[in-house]
């Protein structure tokens, strides 16, 4: 970036640069619909409502020159985003809930650390320190206040019984270890961790120390979460730009939301 | 003796498909007390309580003694066939489309003589024979002689699956197979030869032990069916309503609740949005399609069951919230019922008490097997009842309910359910 370039000119360049496709943007949303699991509790706990849609009218006796619905889901349903407050371990963090990040949080960099081929062996495969290690030898260190996300191709399992992976034990889906976890956010300083499992967190994540460690220790440290998420192979490994914004919810843990990335060419 | 029904041809699609005529309907308000006995599967007539005279047709005052103290009693409807005959000719439409159609009278060992539909194998006068009120298709009832003792096939004998809804050759949708009554309702349903069984199941990722062996049966198709889903209901109702004859919508959210056990609504939401308004969302699917199929060959649509709960009528307050969707289930399945009845669509309702399943674990004996369930609603359906009673709790409390309901609300509160 030439110092020089005023932000004025440099906004009108990335506008120019979007309009020609020089900046290309990929959406890493999964769609909304009724049949998109959600996450799973044991069935005496509270539940995340699934996504549910209903027909308001469609150009008929309920109103005959328009079509809308009304629509029904939880916070944490579809391809969405964790605020700190989701946890018990960020409850008392300053600018915790949905509504009162600084929303500048929500324009930022990210880098993609390729875990496809551990996850297709492996569907229990826990992100190492040492995989962070690698992808750091190959594209650099990973700056403070990026996204960290985690390419598992899990998203290509459109069935959903393949997509949650459950067994007698559980939900089988890959994530990040605890050392994996810990070490983005008190040696590198990242933003968040994205996902495409249906947690930040593996989906034997409950057996880990502590239980749910990206949840506990990234929203401990006022750090956000992303799962569901989509297309992570289209991205490059670093020098992507995500627009995460979640919807504005008063007090909200999270929100379903689009995910955008911006790729140069 | 009756030949064993055979498995009806397909429909000729070039044909119309035929529509309902309902049988003589109208009936005098006394006489309402065979069809609600005839609803639960019993044969009562009017007893007089002050000479014991038993009589039949229902009337206002004793025939004997002239007494209005007149009460329903449930009859063994023992007696001996007196005459016989048979109609070639009738200007009623229903009768007009089932020619010919055989009519007797019975001398019943209690003393009443009546005019009844005889059964294929009621042959001569002189025999020995059951009577006993049936609910026609337009959900009146009527008296049939049954031969006694029983014959073989006897369910297959036309008149008397007119006024069944026997599930053998018909095709079912059982709104959930996953959950052990489902799957208890599978099974009875292939053992009482329905020809074809579409299994809705839910949140496929969510394992339940014995649904792959359900899966695996010959006549069984899963059918993705989550009833909180309008667009997957519409869907599987666009797809196969005009196909399936029977709906058993067994698919029910049972938590252990009441007010203070839980905080928020969510629990209670989910107990309506499966309990009550799933059962919506089913019959807007599903009504039209089976309203327009009930005269449709031999196989012909014919019933629509409901999985309530004997906690309908009066609420548990250790299930609270659950009481109260059944209840809201139960108000509908009533309007439900309003609506197909002049379809001639019989709507049954199932009122169990409670059923061994994860969520009465604490629940103390006894609880129904949910094999009895899914037997009762077999049993219904072959004999064309339309209130369903199954096992010793709901007989009690229904007894106690009648009796006064103001006192099974009190014994309720005081936990004094069993």
């Amino acid at each position: 970036m030439s110092p020089e370039l005023s932000p004025a000119t440099l906004l009108a360049a990335l506008a120019k640069a979007l309009q020609r496709g020089a900046i290309r943007v990929v959406d890493l949303t999964q769609t909304l619909t009724p049949d998109f699991p959600q996450i799973a509790l044991p069935p005496e706990m509270g539940q995340c409502w699934p996504f549910r849609i209903e027909e308001v009218s469609r150009y008929d006796e309920r109103g005959p020159g328009w079509y809308w619905n009304n629509f029904s889901c939880g916070e944490h349903t579809g391809t969405h985003f964790d605020a700190p407050i989701h946890w018990i371990s960020g409850r008392h963090r300053p600018n915790n809930a949905v509504d009162t990040i600084p929303v500048q949080h929500f324009v930022a960099p990210a880098v993609v650390i390729d875990c496809h081929e551990q996850a297709a062996a492996d569907p229990d495969y826990l992100l190492t320190v040492a995989d962070i290690d690698a992808f750091e030898t190959a594209h650099g260190r990973i700056a403070a206040g990026s996204w960290v996300l985690m390419r598992t191709d899990w998203s290509r399992r459109r069935d959903p019984e393949a997509y949650q992976n459950f067994d007698e034990t559980g939900q089988h889906t890959p994530g990040p270890s605890t050392e994996a976890v810990r070490f983005l956010v008190e040696q590198r300083d990242v933003l968040g961790f994205g996902s495409e499992a249906i947690g930040t967190d593996a989906g034997q994540g409950y057996h880990l120390r502590p239980p749910y460690p990206c949840h506990y220790f990234m929203h401990g440290a006022g750090r956000y979460g992303l799962q569901c998420l989509c297309n992570l192979d289209l991205l490059p490994p670093t020098g992507s730009v995500l627009i995460c914004p979640p919807l504005k919810i008063e007090q909200g843990s999270g929100s379903p939301l689009r995910v955008l990335a911006l790729v140069a060419g | 003796m009756t030949m064993p029904l055979m498995r009806p041809p397909r429909k000729n699609p070039v044909l119309r498909t035929r529509q309902m005529n309902l049988p003589p309907w109208a009936r005098s308000r006394v006489a309402m007390g065979l069809t609600v006995a005839a609803a639960e599967g019993r044969f009562a007539l009017q007893v007089c309580e002050a000479c014991g005279a038993v009589q039949y047709p229902p009337r206002e005052a004793c025939h004997a003694c002239v007494s209005p103290r007149l009460q329903w009693r449930p009859q063994s409807g023992e007696g001996r066939l007196i005459a016989a005959t048979t109609l070639h000719h009738s200007n009623d439409l229903f009768f007009r489309e089932r020619l010919p159609w055989r009519l007797g009278l019975v001398h019943l060992d209690c003393g009443s003589s009546l005019m009844v539909h005889l059964h294929g194998d009621v042959r001569q006068p002189g025999q020995r024979v059951r009577v006993t009120a049936r609910l026609d298709r337009a959900g009146r009832a009527v008296v049939i002689a049954l031969p006694d003792p029983e014959t073989p096939h006897m369910n297959d004998d036309p008149m008397l699956r007119e006024m069944g809804c026997d599930p053998k050759f018909r095709k079912v949708l059982v709104t959930d197979g996953k959950s052990e009554v489902g799957q208890a309702l599978v099974r009875a349903l292939v053992k009482a030869g329905a020809d074809i069984i579409w299994v809705g199941h839910s949140e496929p990722w969510k394992k339940m032990p014995g649904f792959d062996d359900i899966a695996d049966l010959p006549q069984v198709t899963l059918v993705p069916l989550d009833v909180t889903d309008g667009r997957a209901v519409e869907q599987v109702g666009g797809a196969l309503g005009g196909k399936v004859d029977i709906v058993v919508h067994n698919a029910e959210v049972h938590r252990t609740y009441g007010i203070g056990a839980r905080r928020g609504t969510d629990v209670a939401r989910l107990e309506m949005d499966v309990n009550y308004f799933g059962l919506l969302r089913l019959a807007q699917a599903f009504g039209p399609a089976l309203r327009a199929r009930a005269a449709d060959g031999a196989a012909h649509a014919v019933a629509w069951v409901n999985l309530l709960s004997i906690y309908a009528l009066a609420n548990f307050p250790p299930h609270g919230t659950y009481s109260a969707s059944k209840a809201a289930a139960h108000s509908l399945a009533q309007c439900l019922r309003a609506e197909m009845r002049p379809a001639g669509i019989r709507v049954v309702n199932v009122f169990p008490g409670p059923i061994d399943e994860a969520w009465n674990q604490n629940l103390p004996p006894p609880k129904l097997t949910p094999e009895a369930v899914a037997n009762a609603i077999v049993k219904a359906l072959r004999d064309g009842t339309e209130d369903v009673y199954p096992g010793d709790v709901a007989q009690e409390w229904l007894e106690r309910w009648r009796d006064d309901p103001r006192v099974l609300e009190r014994e309720l509160a005081a936990g004094g359910g069993s």
